[in-house]
């Protein structure tokens, strides 16, 4: 296809972003909404006409600005699934934010429509400087969204999640200097394919992980996390779950694992090591939560170290299934977000004990909320679990051990995902102002139900979502294969046994009660 | 269309309807339309089994979907009938339909039947992908929607604080067991390279002499594997150290308790032993774990069940115990018979559960057997069903007459299999098997002689008190407080009435079929491959010494006459005995302290160590040193930069004066 679409779908929201900062509150809004769903439809039209199996880079566009630096646009299918996570999110995050967003309504809308450029452009950017300036500027937007439109204690929330993602990358951008003079381009696909010394790698590698770990955000960097979400406005909960988690593990396979091989071999350890650490300790940490989304912020973190651990599994089982927790995560994280944010907004309280018995007054949310919580604790038949499942198989070829910490996960995601739900819809309506919530509005309906349908597509019918990256995953499989670490189980081939189990001799004359 | 496609997928169609639909829909068109799909199921399921039994049925796969490639990994959609699926089958959709109809007396009054039909009309979906499954992720799928479904349904009485905390407690143990079963399959693709049940069970005797790491030891593979498969089958089915969670689930509505907690979903466990029978075979070590678990929970649990009060829940540690009896079968090779029980007891236990259901609803919702008696001219019908109950579960039947309930048969061919067996671990099942038979038989008519015999103790109960508002007191000497029982209406005695067919002749019927493989010889013709048929054990299960033939038809009247003294003859002895050995009642009648024991290791530690992350590790550790650390850092610094940035032209001048001099002599230097 010629037609620039990569560049359309950022012009779209970059010209409603600036259109909606002109005019009134109202017109804003529909700015926004009619931008981000003309986007989600340019989405849809980029994904009906990326060819899988084709090229590997598609609807590539490049201008060569100076010094080598280009603007040079180009998707695979990971970038594909995560560009349609992004535009498919961005209207219901407007959606959410149509009541509840009160001052300042035009700047908000821009910053959300800013974002979505950004955030396409980092999943869409060729070169290794364009995808860093579209990387760092993502956070200016969401610093903005959290330190304006936050709660009460937003100031030390933006300032603590500008500080960290900051501070990680700046060590990524001079790994990011040395890496194209040592390379002499600073395109993507070719420092793929570049072998970087593996005393370098070393390095680099810990350059990049600076940044991607506290973006995934991966223990001990996570505490950002809880305070940005529980700050944060709705929506802007919901794209920071969605999508900005989403960033640090896209970093991981663009760049790390691909590009320091060996590195990331070397140091897998590291990783299994935090993932096991965050999957214990932060489930646990979730389990004591007095607010609603302190819990879910909590739950991503546990979640995010299926990733980590699943990408450094090296295997393409565990790849697969990182990538499929990200997005499965980013739709129903996202969705718990919104649940939060429908009973916040008739309550103003995240504290689970002001709710109780919402089954019996709303029971359609009931429903959403029993769904996505579901789908959180990775049930077969929605998104997580393939994911989830996909992710530990492949794990468990790396390591019996981390593959048995990372699966008490599950048990311990069921602990206090449950435990939420049944403050919440289950027990007596003990507060009068709780029990007199009216169930979700047709707005509400329109953010949760396509969520929730793609949930349970994802769950069904994954093969729409790995087919797109299959090839991508294999060739990066393929290419790390060498490095790869070998596992601890180490199969011995025996002698098999002579007879079943439970095989007996039988002497039909000595037999007493024989007929 | 292949009749399995109308058997799995009106069920799940019908949930639909009535879930999304409840009150738009109207609860009779709910009703009828979940029910009516249920009886569709189970009259296309009999069919099915019917030709598996004189064989003019065989085994194929009907494919659904794709589901999942990654790598050398795939697995679909696929439903699997086999003489194994078939059983399951009928067992699944007539248990499922008749408590459907069942549920339209039992739930008339509540206010939100919609949503209970489509929880169980989703069950039994989710228990038909169970046992259909071709693949393990399948079976895994099926796995936790019975989860899902149990835990709404032990839960749907959702205002009661008790119901969230069960429904909480049967979802994270299975969870438990759930991480067996996992590793199990990761493992399992790990060494087979796929999760194609029928390409593993292929390659399993193959692979019986190999080894394999795991956590750092060096295991047999197939030992590990089916271990870690297994532990997944302890919790689904309540085994001992992970059955915590199935008296507690008895705080759903009755009608869950016989379908889901009694019949099908808990049978899921043996069922999974049996359909991967032949890997089980190649793994002698796990199945004598499975042989050890299975006799020590039928005997713990029988224990347990002799001391219980509540009526629902002395059935829910039968249950318990029962279950044990299927997998100490299995566990010593007798897999048919394994299969054999679970289709009996389904019958049996079932309808004790709903008779149970019924008592409870005559008593007005009292379930305290303390507060029953003399109900056997009350409710009749209730009571002779509940009798036929009775006498399946404690197995009367005499061998020479070859004749019995349902139970005689099956319970009395595990026993004879596992004494046949010979080794150590089979030994010691029988032992258990048949004391847990003595226990069995107590406890069963403790609980017909407590709840039908005897005089009228109703007025004791608060629920019966509010019924006929009226203290003790106020009623005197007469002990029924002038409560009246009444028989329930016929949409719970017809499904009575069917059972109780089932538990009388479901055992004489299928005995040839399930134990021998057929009528005619022991060849396995009617399982046809979908289990490992063990033919010299079941020579050998017909030669066993009569004395073994007749252990649990001795035991069985033991407990008959002990449960007779002890509650129609000399009704004082059970105080007597619990005020002589306090202590070891105590101990049972607590349930040998499990929920305790968990509790302190486990669920308070969680908590505690929850709390300690988040305040000491979060907050008082990585953000002190952290973000915060550096920001206290940075302010102390520009406190310091404060002081020489004071505005005043001298001092700037002094710091530049003295920066010249220390660039000068840097450079003269």
């Amino acid at each position: 296809m010629d037609f620039p679409i990569l560049t359309t779908m950022m012009l779209v929201p970059l010209v409603g972003a600036i259109l909606s900062l002109f005019v009134q509150a109202a017109a804003a809004r529909r700015i926004a909404l009619a931008a981000t769903l003309v986007t989600f439809g340019l989405g849809v039209l980029l994904w009906i006409n990326y060819e899988i199996g084709g090229a590997q880079w598609q609807f590539q566009e490049r201008y060569e600005l100076f010094a080598g630096f280009s603007y040079a646009l180009g998707i695979d299918g990971i970038s594909l699934l995560l560009i349609m996570l992004s535009v498919f999110l961005m209207p219901i995050c407007i959606l959410a934010s149509w009541e509840a967003i009160t001052k300042r309504v035009g700047e908000y809308m821009a910053a959300f429509l800013f974002m979505e450029v950004l955030m396409i452009g980092t999943f869409a950017a060729q070169d290794i400087f364009l995808f860093y300036i579209f990387f760092e500027a993502g956070l200016i937007p969401m610093y903005l969204i959290i330190g304006v439109w936050g709660g009460d204690n937003r100031i030390y929330a933006s300032y603590k999640f500008f500080l960290y993602t900051l501070l990680g990358s700046v060590v990524m951008l001079v790994a990011m200097f040395w890496m194209v003079a040592q390379a002499g381009s600073s395109d993507i696909p070719t420092l793929m394919q570049y072998p970087f010394p593996p005393e370098a790698q070393f390095w680099l590698f810990l350059a990049f992980f600076a940044s991607f770990a506290v973006k995934m955000p991966m223990w001990p960097v996570h505490t950002w996390l809880p305070d940005a979400h529980v700050q944060a406005p709705t929506a802007g909960s919901v794209i920071l779950a969605g999508v900005l988690l989403k960033l640090g593990g896209y970093g991981f396979i663009r760049f790390s694992l691909p590009m320091f091989p060996d590195a990331s071999a070397d140091l897998a350890w590291v990783i299994f090591a935090l993932s096991m650490i965050a999957v214990v300790y932060t489930s646990l940490v979730a389990l004591v939560q007095h607010d609603m989304k302190k819990l879910i912020a909590y739950s991503s973190v546990a979640h995010m170290a299926l990733v980590t651990a699943g990408l450094f599994a090296f295997n393409v089982q565990g790849i697969e299934g990182a990538m499929m927790i990200m997005l499965g995560h980013g739709l129903v994280s996202g969705a718990l977000f919104l649940c939060v944010g429908v009973i916040y907004d008739r309550l103003h309280t995240r504290e689970i004990d002001r709710y109780g018995g919402l089954s019996i007054n709303m029971p359609y949310y009931a429903l959403f909320f029993l769904l996505f919580t579901m789908a959180s604790i990775g049930l077969p038949g929605t998104s997580n679990f393939i994911g989830e499942f996909l992710a530990l198989a492949g794990i468990y070829q790396a390591s019996s051990w981390v593959a048995l910490i990372c699966t008490t996960g599950i048990i311990l995601g069921a602990g206090y995902m449950l435990y939420l739900y049944r403050r919440v819809a289950f027990g007596d309506q003990k507060n009068p102002d709780a029990a007199a919530m009216g169930d979700i509005t047709p707005r509400e309906w329109a953010m949760m139900a396509p969520i929730a349908a793609v949930v349970l597509w994802m769950g069904v019918y994954p093969e729409s979502f790995l087919a797109p990256m299959r090839a991508d995953i294999a060739a990066l499989d393929a290419q790390i294969a060498a490095s790869a670490p070998a596992g601890d189980a180490d199969l011995v081939a025996g002698e098999p046994r002579a007879q079943s189990a439970n095989a007996i001799e039988y002497d039909a004359h000595s037999a007493e009660g024989a007929h | 269309m292949d009749p399995i496609l109308i058997i799995v997928f009106a069920p799940l169609i019908a949930s639909i309807i009535a879930g999304l639909g409840n009150r738009m829909l109207g609860d009779l068109a709910a009703k009828s339309i979940t029910t009516g799909a249920l009886f569709l199921a189970a009259a296309l399921s009999w069919p099915i089994f019917i030709g598996f039994l004189n064989g003019s049925e065989s085994a194929h796969v009907v494919p659904v979907l794709k589901w999942v490639q990654s790598g050398d990994m795939t697995f679909d959609w696929a439903l699997r009938v086999d003489a194994l699926t078939a059983i399951m089958l009928v067992v699944i959709n007539s248990v499922s339909a008749l408590v459907h109809l069942y549920s339209w007396g039992y739930m008339e009054e509540d206010p939100d039947q919609p949503r209970f039909f489509a929880y169980l009309s989703l069950f039994t979906f989710a228990m038909l992908m169970l046992v259909t499954a071709d693949n393990l992720v399948q079976m895994f799928f099926g796995w936790e929607g019975v989860g899902l479904a149990s835990y709404l349904l032990i839960g749907f009485w959702f205002k009661k604080p008790s119901a969230g905390a069960a429904a909480i407690k049967a979802f994270v143990v299975n969870r438990v067991g759930d991480l067996g079963f996992m590793l199990g399959i990761f493992g399992t693709f790990l060494v087979f390279q796929t999760t194609s049940i029928p390409e593993i069970l292929a390659a399993s005797a193959g692979m019986s002499g190999s080894t394999i790491g795991f956590l750092g030891m060096r295991l047999p593979t197939m030992d590990i594997l089916c271990f870690l498969l297994f532990i997944g089958a302890m919790g689904k089915s309540a085994q001992l150290g992970l059955h915590t969670w199935l008296p507690d689930a008895m705080e759903g509505p009755t009608p869950v308790s016989a379908l889901i907690h009694a019949a099908t979903m808990v049978t899921a466990g043996v069922f999974m032993v049996c359909r991967l029978s032949p890997m089980f075979e190649a793994a002698p070590t796990a199945l004598m774990i499975v042989t050890i678990v299975g006799a020590a929970t039928c005997f713990f649990a029988a224990t347990i069940g002799t001391t219980q009060w509540d009526i629902k829940r002395v059935i829910a540690y039968s249950t318990c115990s029962q279950l044990g009896y299927m997998f100490f079968a299995a566990g010593v090779g007798a897999y048919g018979v394994a299969m054999f029980h679970l289709f009996t007891h389904a019958f049996f236990k079932a309808l004790l559960f709903l008779g149970a259901g019924s008592v409870i609803h005559a008593m007005h919702h009292e379930q305290d057997m303390r507060y029953y008696g003399g109900l056997r001219k009350a409710i009749p019908v209730t009571f002779i069903a509940m009798l036929l109950g009775t006498l399946a579960i404690t197995g009367l039947g005499v061998y020479h007459l070859g004749a019995g309930f349902a139970g005689f048969w099956s319970k009395d061919a595990i026993l004879e299999a596992a004494f046949a067996r010979g080794t150590t671990s089979s030994t010691i099942a029988f032992w258990a098997g048949v004391s847990a038979a003595l226990l069995t038989s107590f406890y069963s008519w403790r609980l017909m002689f407590l709840t039908f015999w005897g005089k009228p103790r109703w007025i004791e109960s608060e629920h019966i008190q509010h019924s006929v508002h009226k203290t003790p007191e106020e009623a005197g000497e007469d002990t029924t407080g002038g409560y009246h029982p009444h028989e329930s209406p016929k949409s719970m005695l017809i499904p009575l009435i069917v059972l109780s067919i089932g538990a009388v002749l479901a055992g004489q019927v299928f005995a040839p079929s399930f134990i021998d493989g057929s009528a005619e010889a022991v060849n396995g013709a009617f399982f046809a491959g979908s289990i490992y048929f063990n033919e010299n054990l079941i020579h050998a299960l017909h030669g066993v010494p009569y004395w073994v033939k007749y252990s649990a038809f001795v035991v069985m009247v033991l407990g008959f006459v002990g449960a007779y003294i002890a509650y129609i003859a000399k009704p004082d002895i059970p105080a007597k005995f619990v005020a002589t050995f306090g202590a070891l009642h105590n101990f049972v009648f607590r349930k040998w302290y499990f929920d305790e024991l968990y509790d302190a290791i486990f669920v308070k530690p969680a908590f505690w160590l929850g709390r300690q992350f988040w305040k000491l590790g979060d907050i008082g550790f990585i953000d002190r040193f952290g973000p915060n650390g550096i920001a206290a850092v940075v302010q102390r610094g520009s406190a310091a930069a404060k002081v020489i940035q004071s505005g005043y032209l001298y001092t700037y001048a002094l710091i530049m004066l003295l920066g010249l001099i220390a660039a000068v002599t840097y450079v003269l230097l």
